[in-house]
């Protein structure tokens, strides 16, 4: 019997497989059936009502799209009152994604909507720190800490803080985020990036910078999930470019203990279905009992050059 | 409770399904029409609303956002459905390049489409270049169910209108004006609508491609306190209302509401919008 399930930041998942915040919400109850996927993850809200960015806010660029949409949000008492009641009635939990201008302000809005119903609170730490001008918490690891904190005093849930990859180092930030008392990783929000019509001269996004998302950005962001989980001792989920079953599989081996779906299902609304169903087979052909077994289990390259040892 | 807050959703009533393609024509410079043979789950599209098209030949491995595309005919005793494009970038050019016999993935019937009462004698539509694509099946529909239809179709040239045939087939009155010869201007088309109007006893007037249009469209309709929608097109990426992607900001009363063109339309009350 082949066991899909995994530990992460306090919870127990059916299934390492989970949407990305932003790239998921009720009206994809239409298409998929949510009792599938291992952990519900709603798009970020933030303490005040939102409207989000001018258009445009999406463009494609070779194998990535670049957006910026800005998180609109309709505020938290709008997620307790209607967000929450709807997600009730499926089995998995609900992962609330948040995000606020101080750490105070994350502090009260985890506080909010630490609610029955809510299973773990994401962190969105990406955004802008309105105290420290403008620049992101996760981008320095004082203000990673200091957020990650406050909202761990906040709530009694597991908080997963989610980390931005435009860092020079992203194993310090991780180490500040475990400091703080994080119990998950999320590794992670987007490539920041630019995008210019040439013929027009003008900005492809009426933001000017957007998120780069998609396969492209896989093998960076890999790449961090590979160092976080090597420099601290939490659960990191994967989340950057997966698009099938072999990526998600991918980011496990390489130290994630599940994964985040995003960008692919704004094409294919039902991969990340595919991608559950086809891991047992895969498990299987690779003679492995639980998906948890693949966490980390990435080896070194094989050496084919004898001679190289002698000169290496 | 819990169960009457999921039913508020609509049914699950989408689902991505492979279409065959019957013929992939070229309509005139730059527009092409295809007509694909489908599940029968993508033949419950209604007037107005849109698929998600995968656009093929982007080469294996590449990814490529859906191209959403209005419906342009709903053929139910066919067993087809068939679309209007104009070829704009990669992707559609890629569709461009598709032939009989082979096959293109498609996401739908997404969003809300045209609000058509049974009770309405007459309606009148506006269309302005492949604005045409969405306004025809609801001509269609319109026939169908006894309502009577006045279509503008307007364009740069006369060669460029499209399927006047068509909707005179399906029992439209259909009248072009173009640039070339000055017919389009708007105090001249306005002049038009209203002879319609008040020979007909028209209950809706439609648009769809046009700011101009719009405009006069909205002007007419508070005028004569009549139903105005209009299809908008807008930039996407899931077609589902997760991305937030499509917003556009709508009048409603004293309000400024923001909604998404793929969840919350891509049909609206003109009298709400902005600009197309």
């Amino acid at each position: 019997m082949l066991d899909l399930s995994v530990r992460v930041g306090g919870l127990t998942l059916a299934n390492p497989v989970m949407p990305g915040s932003g790239t998921f919400a009720d009206t994809m109850a239409q298409v998929i059936d949510f009792n599938r996927l291992g952990a519900l993850v709603t798009k970020t809200i933030t303490p005040d009502v939102r409207h989000g960015n001018p258009q445009p806010r999406v463009t494609e660029v070779p194998g990535a799209m670049l957006s910026s949409i800005g998180i609109p949000s309709k505020g938290p008492e709008h997620y307790v009152d209607h967000t929450v009641p709807f997600f009730a009635a499926y089995r998995p939990p609900l992962v609330a994604s948040i995000s606020a201008g101080t750490a105070e302000a994350f502090g009260a809005l985890a506080a909010r909507i630490s609610v029955p119903g809510v299973a773990a609170i994401e962190a969105n730490i990406s955004c802008p720190n309105l105290e420290a001008n403008g620049r992101a918490f996760a981008m320095f690891p004082e203000d990673t800490e200091a957020v990650i904190r406050r909202i761990k005093a906040s709530t009694p849930l597991p908080v997963w803080a989610k980390l931005t990859p435009n860092v020079g180092d992203i194993t310090v930030i991780a180490r500040a985020a475990e400091a703080g008392g994080a119990d998950a990783l999320v590794v992670a929000n987007a490539l920041l990036g630019l995008a210019i019509d040439v013929e027009t001269f003008r900005h492809r996004l009426g933001n000017i910078m957007g998120g780069l998302t998609g396969p492209a950005v896989k093998p960076v962001i890999l790449r961090m999930v590979y160092q976080c989980a090597r420099a601290v001792g939490l659960p990191v989920i994967g989340c950057g470019g997966i698009s099938d079953v072999n990526d998600a599989v991918e980011y496990m081996l390489a130290g994630a203990t599940a994964v985040q779906v995003g960008t692919v299902s704004f094409i294919h609304p039902g991969r990340m279905i595919e991608i559950i169903d086809a891991l047992p087979e895969f498990l299987r052909r690779h003679g492995l009992a639980r998906a948890a077994d693949l966490t980390g289990a990435a080896r070194e390259a094989e050496v084919t050059d004898p001679l190289w040892a002698a000169v290496g | 409770m819990l169960q009457e807050v999921a039913a508020s959703t609509r049914p699950l009533q989408a689902a991505a399904t492979m279409g065959e393609v019957v013929f992939n024509r070229p309509v005139n410079d730059g527009y092409r029409h295809l007509a694909l043979a489908v599940a029968s789950s993508a033949l419950a599209a209604q007037p107005g609303q849109f698929f998600q098209i995968l656009c093929p030949g982007q080469g294996e491995g590449k990814h490529v956002l859906r191209r959403p595309m209005s419906v342009y005919r709903i053929n139910r005793a066919g067993g087809r459905v068939e679309f209007l494009y104009k070829i704009r970038g990669a992707g559609t050019a890629g569709l461009a390049r598709l032939e009989p016999g082979g096959t293109l993935d498609i996401f739908g019937p997404l969003g809300r489409g045209f609000r058509l009462e049974p009770s309405w004698r007459h309606i009148v539509l506006l269309a302005r270049g492949v604005g045409l694509a969405t306004l025809a099946p609801l001509a269609e529909a319109a026939v169908a169910q006894g309502t009577a239809v006045s279509a503008i179709l307007s364009a740069a040239r006369p060669e460029l209108i499209m399927s006047a045939d068509y909707l005179r087939e399906v029992g439209a009155e259909v009248a072009i004006v173009t640039d070339s010869d000055g017919s389009s201007a708007p105090e001249h088309v306005e002049h038009r609508v209203r002879a319609l109007i008040r020979a007909g006893g028209s209950a809706m007037l439609a648009t769809c491609g046009s700011n101009r249009l719009l405009a006069l469209v909205q002007r007419i309709a508070r005028e004569f306190g009549i139903a105005a929608q209009v299809a908008l097109e807008e930039h996407m990426a899931c077609g589902i209302g997760m991305c937030y992607c499509c917003v556009r900001a709508f009048r409603k009363g004293d309000q400024v509401e923001v909604r998404r063109v793929c969840h919350d339309g891509p049909v609206f009350d003109a009298l709400e919008v902005t600009s197309c």
